[in-house]
């Protein structure tokens, strides 16, 4: 029962900045991958995922923990070094999970049209990040970047609620790439 | 232990500016509510620069503080020395060696690079404040893209004056949905904000933090037949000979003498250095 005591940053003040600004890189320069490390959370999480969770979740940010990711492992973790209260999809401020356990996407927060920063963030687990289907342009963006999304049309459609809408980090074991709702997606 | 928290604040509250950041990137130009702190200066100091700094650097960084394009004025030396002292980071007057540049009120001269960040402080973050004064109303007026009162005080500016008056804070149009205060940049500037850096800018007394990711598209306010102007005085550097930064004009002597120097004192003093300018 250790493995929830473990894990967080070595050094929080450092890691967490420095996790913020791959972040931040990576929202800001949607569909590149930066270096994410520091933290190591329980199964199923990646590394990337419990950096992420880190850094931006305390006790003032609701999480919904989806899937295999809502085990006690997970909880445990996660409520030890963020205190972040566990709640259902829809009053998740963050989410977390892999793309298949994330849907329909509707159930999360989209925002408020006076508010829109009121939206949710996901954070979602993959194998891997390729570059190969679908180009994206947008803020961020001087031309144009390849990143694969899982459901194009989903993408597209949370883009078209602009300025409502989902924030996206995907997270390998160690990169983290965003792609928040300006972004504009097309299939190549 | 009389060591500070590295960037000062307190984790907790690192991480609602960082959130508030992250948002504020995803929309860029909509002005992201947070919780602002007191910090140990005054409101009106750069207090939300700050703290957006004090968020955002990390140990490696290499951190510059200019205000009206000054490395050397008091504004600029005391939140240099504060991250120095608080977080134990190198800092630098020069802007190509910059890895986070504070400003107030300027655009360095030099442009910066997609390494590069840079942080505004804002003293009113609302563009349509002085047209609208219940906030109430102007986040209706973001919500509903009701944006009419703007133009209609740029014409005002055209009817009264022949030309848009409008020198500095002049409003901008993110994105073709938010019209967005630069801060009170000269809208000499505002060409340069659809750079390769990122742009974060805090307001720390009205609480409101916003964000441009590198190359958004920046559209400056204007009319057909009264296009957008990016004026500076008509003059060139009286110390570097520089024709194309902006300039501040210096009265030398109780004769009613006067200069015209670069406001960017790094850039001026790299020009004077190459060689490239003139003396008079």
């Amino acid at each position: 029962m250790t493995q929830s005591y473990e894990g967080g940053f070595a050094s929080p003040s450092h890691d967490a900045a420095r996790a913020f600004r791959s972040l931040m890189n990576a929202m800001a320069k949607p569909g590149r991958p930066f270096d994410m490390s520091g933290a190591t959370g329980p199964m199923p999480m990646s590394d990337a995922a419990a950096a992420t969770v880190l850094t931006l979740c305390d006790p003032e940010t609701p999480l919904a923990l989806m899937g295999a990711w809502n085990c006690e492992d997970v909880r445990n973790w996660v409520t030890f070094h963020t205190g972040a209260p566990l709640v259902d999809a829809a009053k998740a401020m963050f989410v977390l999970g892999d793309w298949a356990t994330m849907l329909p996407l509707d159930q999360f927060n989209n925002g408020d049209p006076q508010y829109p920063d009121r939206s949710a963030t996901l954070i979602i687990e993959c194998t891997q990040f390729t570059h190969a289907a679908h180009e994206l342009s947008g803020p961020g963006i001087q031309t144009t970047q390849t990143f694969d999304v899982p459901d194009l049309f989903a993408f597209q459609s949370n883009a078209a609620q602009f300025p409502l809408g989902l924030d996206f980090v995907f997270c390998t074991t160690s990169q983290v790439a965003a792609v928040p709702r300006s972004t504009q997606l097309q299939e190549i | 232990m009389n060591d500070y928290n590295f960037g000062y604040l307190d984790e907790q509250t690192k991480r609602m500016i960082r959130r508030a950041i992250l948002k504020g990137l995803a929309i860029p130009g909509y002005q992201v509510p947070f919780a602002s702190r007191e910090m140990p200066m005054p409101y009106g100091w750069g207090t939300g620069g700050v703290q957006v700094s004090a968020a955002t650097l990390i140990p490696e960084d290499t951190f510059k503080v200019i205000d009206q394009g000054a490395d050397d004025t008091t504004n600029a030396i005391s939140i240099r020395k504060f991250f120095e002292k608080t977080s134990g980071i190198d800092v630098t007057e020069t802007t190509s060696q910059a890895t986070v540049i504070q400003t107030r009120h300027r655009i360095p001269e030099t442009p910066l690079t997609e390494d590069q960040i840079l942080v505004y402080q804002v003293p009113i973050p609302e563009p349509l404040r002085f047209l609208e004064p219940s906030e109430v109303e102007t986040r209706k007026m973001h919500a509903l893209e009701e944006y009419g009162l703007m133009h209609v005080k740029l014409y005002e500016d055209i009817s009264r004056h022949g030309a848009i008056a409008t020198s500095y804070a002049y409003p901008v149009k993110i994105e073709g949905r938010y019209i967005m205060d630069p801060s009170p940049i000269p809208k000499f500037d505002n060409p340069k904000m659809e750079m390769a850096a990122i742009q974060l800018f805090g307001a720390g007394r009205e609480q409101r933090i916003y964000a441009l990711p590198p190359y958004t598209q920046v559209v400056s306010l204007d009319f057909e037949d009264y296009p957008f102007e990016a004026s500076k005085a008509d003059h060139a550097c009286n110390i570097c000979g520089a024709e194309n930064t902006y300039l501040d004009e210096v009265i030398i002597d109780d004769a009613g003498g006067r200069i015209f120097v670069c406001s960017d004192t790094d850039f001026c003093a790299n020009n004077q250095t190459a060689g490239e300018g003139k003396p008079q």
